[in-house]
């Protein structure tokens, strides 16, 4: 029982902190790429603009939550939770401060990055359930991408495995060191271009597409479930931003309790910052390229990046 | 969706689609239909098979306005073809009412006409890979491109008061001379905008993902651009040498030193490219006419209240941002239009679209809509 419990506290937490790193993400990206097109970005509202989000989420909750008649009801409405639940649940296992990770369990890599696939089925669910082409296809191409995405983004973090002996992420702080940075150079590259598919983000936002899609697999979506698959998309980003600062960046290593976490967070949000960089700077990828990048490009990289870890191993 | 789209009385619907395909209704309303274009999409995968554009929907009847209005009051009307290049619909139909009605315009109008024009041929070009950008994703460059356009807005407004409907060119010369100042402002600008379009340069066509986006997509060849009527960047880009102002030079044109770019492929990136050097080109044409341009009037003399020319047709063109626009006339003696027909490049290109489209991907059928720079304003009119 006290597991259950546990569960329905970390799901409200997650939910949570999601909630408030999308609120401030938004933010943060409006305010990024204002700078970077010339522009201010939000100012009025609260410090700096700070509030203009908040604001933009008391409107979204007021929203009318739309369904259209065609749509399969129950499908439609179910979607975004089954593409936010995993997200939520795979920040569970990032180590956020010496020896605290929320779910401390020896699979934490592989759960890291099979538990957010799921998500998948809730964006293919949610093109096919609106009846409405522009959002099956993108539902489509979301599944291709994210599917293909899957497995250079696996490989990416397999020489923390190779290095450390463990999947437990506990164990690969533990054991790391700083020449990693190094050494794993090529495997951020591979992660970092892979993460940015994995969240539908730009150059990759291809399912959501707004020159051709409208919006995509979301385009009839309103509201709050609107909400929730920006949300989705946001906790994506600071998931695979906080992974990222945690293992290709020494998280929070060196220093103590709550000072580390703010390292950690520090860190995330410089890839963050760097994913949101390329978005506004980058046009988007045609499908056949986007998969020829996945496949004859970082898939590659990630193999060619496991041999040389796994060439120094034996030296050490 | 699609069993709606099936009922539509167009021509893809003619042969009910196989149960490989899917039809797609592109627009009205979308984000980069550059206006009001439908385009009913037929896609395999995400391979388009067919596609063919519905045009209408902006179709406001101009032509036929024109027939119960004066020949001054005609001009707004024409604002309202190109929205993006109303000096050029002004200016065409300036030139066939003064062919018309046998009026001699002053050198410093003539000078006026070309400045405001090449001013408005930077304005709309920006426009275009502006939006053009957008459809790739590229939403920063959308934004570089319109702080440009946004530059050349406020210089017409002071000219003029208007920032997008101009009515400046009038039967006989324009509407208001240059206020003070005004000259070092434009040649300002031309010293600033050359810096921005090696920026965009730079940052757009030096990307690759732009470059894979635009290279070998679209590709139209000379002899279609010819047999098709293609005209202005879009015949340019295939290699196609072919500028109104060189080849049937008008007004001052011949006065001044300017090259014609071309491209070589046809593709949207040669399409796109011919675009951004014809701004430098255009730089070059306004820099020259605010220096020779002499002091004067500004307007005919001697033009009657209301215009009744002699019965008679005429039929005058010049070469606008988008291609050559054609404005022909048919005078029965009243001071009345009998009949106006305007010859739209931008109808014209439009055509291409399904030839163009057919066997790219759904994301290039956006790209190759925008390298064609559509104004529906024009092509409905």
């Amino acid at each position: 029982m006290s597991g259950l419990a546990w569960g329905a506290f970390y799901g409200l937490a997650a939910g949570l902190v999601i909630a408030v790193a999308a609120l401030i993400g938004v933010w943060g990206e409006r305010k990024v790429s204002a700078r970077i097109q010339m522009r201010i970005g939000p100012q009025e509202l609260g410090p700096f603009g700070l509030l203009q989000t908040l604001a933009d989420t008391v409107k979204l909750v007021l929203k009318e939550d739309i369904t259209p008649r065609a749509a399969d009801v129950r499908i439609f409405r179910i979607a975004p939770l089954i593409v936010f639940a995993p997200i939520a649940m795979s920040l569970a296992v990032i180590p956020y401060a010496a020896g605290f990770a929320p779910l401390d369990t020896s699979v934490g890599v592989l759960f890291f990055m099979a538990v957010p696939a799921i998500s998948v089925i809730g964006v293919l669910l949610a093109g096919w359930a609106s009846r409405n082409t522009y959002a099956t296809i993108g539902g489509l191409r979301a599944a291709a991408q994210m599917i293909s995405y899957e497995l250079p983004r696996t490989l990416s973090v397999l020489p923390f495995v190779l290095l450390a002996g463990s999947m437990r992420p506990l164990d690969i702080m533990d054991e790391w060191r700083w020449w990693w940075i190094p050494l794993t150079l090529i495997a951020f590259v591979v992660y970092f271009i892979s993460s940015v598919a994995e969240v539908n983000r730009g150059p990759f936002d291809l399912p959501e597409a707004e020159s051709e899609l409208v919006a995509g697999y979301f385009a009839d979506y309103s509201g709050i479930r609107w909400a929730i698959f920006m949300m989705a998309e946001y906790g994506g980003l600071v998931a695979a931003s906080l992974f990222g600062a945690a293992f290709f960046f020494g998280g929070y290593l060196g220093l103590p309790g709550a000072l580390g976490v703010i390292v950690l967070i520090a860190k995330a949000t410089l890839i963050a910052t760097a994913m949101m960089w390329v978005k506004w700077t980058y046009p988007r990828m045609r499908p056949d390229q986007l998969m020829g990048t996945a496949w004859k490009v970082l898939t590659p990289m990630a193999l060619v990046q496991l041999v040389i870890v796994g060439a120094v191993i034996p030296w050490l | 969706m699609a069993a709606e789209i099936g009922q539509d009385e167009c021509f893809v619907n003619e042969v009910e689609p196989s149960v490989d395909e899917l039809v797609v209704n592109i627009g009205p309303s979308h984000p980069s239909t550059h206006g009001v274009c439908r385009v009913i999409v037929r896609l395999d995968g995400e391979v388009v098979t067919k596609a063919e554009p519905v045009i209408g929907y902006l179709h406001r009847g101009i032509e036929k306005m024109a027939e119960n209005r004066t020949y001054l009051q005609v001009v707004p009307l024409t604002d309202r073809l190109d929205y993006v290049g109303s000096m050029y619909a002004n200016w065409a139909y300036c030139r066939a009412v003064e062919r018309l009605a046998g009026i001699r315009v002053p050198e410093r109008a003539e000078y006026l006409r070309v400045i405001v024009c090449e001013m408005q041929r930077i304005a709309s070009h920006m426009m275009s890979l502006g939006s053009a950008a957008a459809d790739t994703g590229a939403f920063t460059m959308f934004i570089y491109a319109f702080d440009q356009r946004e530059r050349i807005v406020e210089a017409f407004e002071e000219l003029c008061g208007a920032r997008l409907t101009y009515n400046y060119v009038r039967p006989g010369g324009v509407s208001f001379d240059i206020p003070e100042g005004w000259a070092e402002s434009v040649l300002a600008f031309c010293r600033d905008h050359r810096t921005a379009l090696d920026d965009i340069d730079a940052l757009y066509f030096g990307n690759v993902i732009a470059r894979d986006r635009m290279k070998g997509v679209g590709v139209l060849s000379a002899e279609d651009a010819v047999a098709w009527g293609a005209s202005g960047p879009v015949a340019r880009g295939s290699g196609v040498n072919w500028d109104l102002r060189k080849h049937d030079t008008y007004s001052v044109y011949p006065r001044f030193d300017f090259d014609v770019p071309t491209g070589t492929n046809g593709d949207c990136y040669d399409r796109a490219r011919v675009r951004l050097f014809e701004c430098y080109e255009s730089c070059r044409i306004i820099e020259q006419a605010l220096a020779q341009m002499e002091p004067g009037p500004i307007n005919a003399s001697g033009m009657p209240r209301l215009l009744a020319p002699r019965p008679g047709d005429a039929y005058d063109h010049i070469e606008s941002a988008r291609g050559s626009l054609g404005v022909y006339l048919v005078s029965d003696g009243s001071v009345r239009p009998y009949r106006m027909k305007v010859r739209s490049p931008a109808f014209c290109n439009l055509a291409l679209l399904p030839m163009l489209a057919e066997g790219h991907m759904l994301s290039d059928l956006v790209v190759i809509l925008g390298s064609l720079d559509p104004v529906f304003g024009e092509v409905d009119r």
